[in-house]
């Protein structure tokens, strides 16, 4: 079946009323990277297609002091060329320039390629690292929920399309004695999912490490955090890399990574995954401690 | 605002021509191009959005026009490969690349040089790495890519010097 309906609508509360005008027959579409190649393939049907490009707000990258913003509407290559992200959010900007390929990251979004709830989504796992909670609109009300809090299986959002909205991700200014990192390992530099993915974020004070978050992908149904590896980290030195190392074990000791003809093995993948991610974790430790 | 019966009528500038046209909600704008507007020029490769080869400018930047609803370039500027030449008089890319050897069988050249637009418009000089990045949702499959980068490191110096 076809879609009869296509809507432009201009406001979030003009989106909700379609929404709920079509009760569950309406599909949001952010940029359609994902939505147009499964409404072909028969993967998906809608009577309603509810384009949110021309949303008012959708498009705004806020970044001061307090917060950043990434409205839903904007797209890897935004992130990936915003100087401001790239200097102090390089995990963000980093994840969001290893996608697809410029064609792909000019219109596909973040808010899309979240709920298309993919583990190795590589803006998901930077944004999960970097703590980023998504807001969540619906004809109920506005809730905020973290990234990482919005998956239930594999390819499964708790966002429903058909119902809410994800208006906007917010995510901590970095702040003095915090670094972020991300990387991928991939066949290719384009046109490519990775063979594994890996997102840090570390706080510190004095040299060593207070918190962290490491995250990995595709290990598991969604982005992993490994909590192992961000025991390990915590009260280590930030020029400790023995303790990267042990992180990054660790890291690679939790994580399952599935037998892949095409990706890898699960014992090569699981090899890469220490690899990169003592990687990652040492970079985003040069950045903690004001070496870039 | 977008009429809610089936079928649009929409409008959009393509290669700098006011253009209407009806399109229906799924239908992309490669299809819309080919056998609505016969703008052959725009190639069907893969139809995944994973080989470039139906790349349009959309407002100066790369598309995938097979992943892109029709309905989503009202208002806006299309540019294809056709845009590109003025009557019989090649655009210096198109010159470039003829020059570096850099066209085969020709499939993957429409949306080649029009990544190669897209770039030159923002960084008149480009590196190689530059270059290879905006051309990374480009697939050639005849030349072996080092023709195609050399063409469009002489497209910028024609530009440059015209």
């Amino acid at each position: 079946m076809s879609a009869k309906f296509y809507l432009t609508p201009a406001s979030v509360e003009e989106c909700l009323g379609y929404l709920t005008e079509f009760d569950g027959k309406g599909l949001l579409m952010a940029g359609g990277t994902d939505l147009v190649f499964k409404l072909q393939s028969g993967k998906e049907q809608a009577e309603a297609l509810i384009d949110t490009q021309g949303i008012e707000g959708f498009d705004q990258l806020v970044f001061n002091d307090r917060e950043v913003v990434i409205a839903a509407g904007v797209t890897h290559g935004q992130v990936a060329a915003d100087k401001r992200l790239i200097e102090r959010l390089p995990a963000i900007a980093q994840a969001c320039l290893s996608v697809g390929s410029p064609q792909i990251r000019n219109v596909a979004t973040l808010a899309g390629n979240v709920v298309s709830a993919q583990p190795a989504a590589d803006s998901a796992i930077a944004l999960v690292a970097l703590g980023a909670e998504a807001e969540i609109v619906s004809a109920a009300g506005s809730k905020k929920l973290r990234v990482e809090d919005l998956y239930c299986g594999l390819g499964k959002s708790v966002i429903d399309p058909t119902q809410e909205v994800i208006f906007a991700f917010y995510l901590q200014s970095p702040q003095p004695g915090q670094g972020n990192a991300y990387d991928r390992i991939s066949p290719r530099n384009a046109l490519c999912l990775p063979l594994v993915n890996a997102g840090v974020w570390l706080d510190s004070e004095a040299g060593r490490i207070t918190a962290a978050r490491v995250v990995l992908g595709p290990v598991a149904d969604r982005p992993f955090r490994a909590p192992e590896a961000e025991e390990r980290l915590v009260g280590a030195g930030l020029d400790d890399t023995q303790a990267f190392k042990e992180a990054a074990l660790a890291a690679a000791r939790a994580s399952s990574p599935r037998d892949s003809c095409l990706r890898g093995c699960t014992d090569y993948r699981k090899q890469l995954i220490k690899v990169l991610t003592a990687r990652v974790i040492a970079r985003a430790a040069g950045r903690a401690g004001g070496n870039v | 605002m977008l009429s809610r019966t089936s079928l649009l009528n929409i409008k959009f500038v393509l290669n700098g021509e006011l253009t209407h046209v009806e399109v229906a909600p799924e239908e992309t704008l490669l299809e819309v191009l080919r056998s609505k507007l016969k703008i052959t020029g725009v190639k069907k490769g893969c139809g995944e959005g994973e080989c470039g080869s139906c790349t349009i400018l959309l407002d100066g930047k790369p598309v995938a026009s097979c992943l892109l609803p029709a309905a989503k370039v009202a208002n806006r500027q299309i540019l294809t490969i056709e845009g590109l030449a003025r009557g019989q008089d090649l655009h210096p890319i198109q010159e470039a690349f003829l020059e570096a050897g850099a066209v085969q069988c020709g499939f993957c050249t429409p949306g080649m040089i029009l990544s190669a637009k897209a770039l030159l418009d923002q960084c008149p000089a480009p590196s190689q790495d530059e270059i290879r990045q905006a051309l990374s949702g480009n697939i050639c499959r005849c030349t072996g890519y080092v023709q195609i980068q050399e063409a469009v490191q002489l497209a910028g110096r024609k530009i440059s010097t015209s």
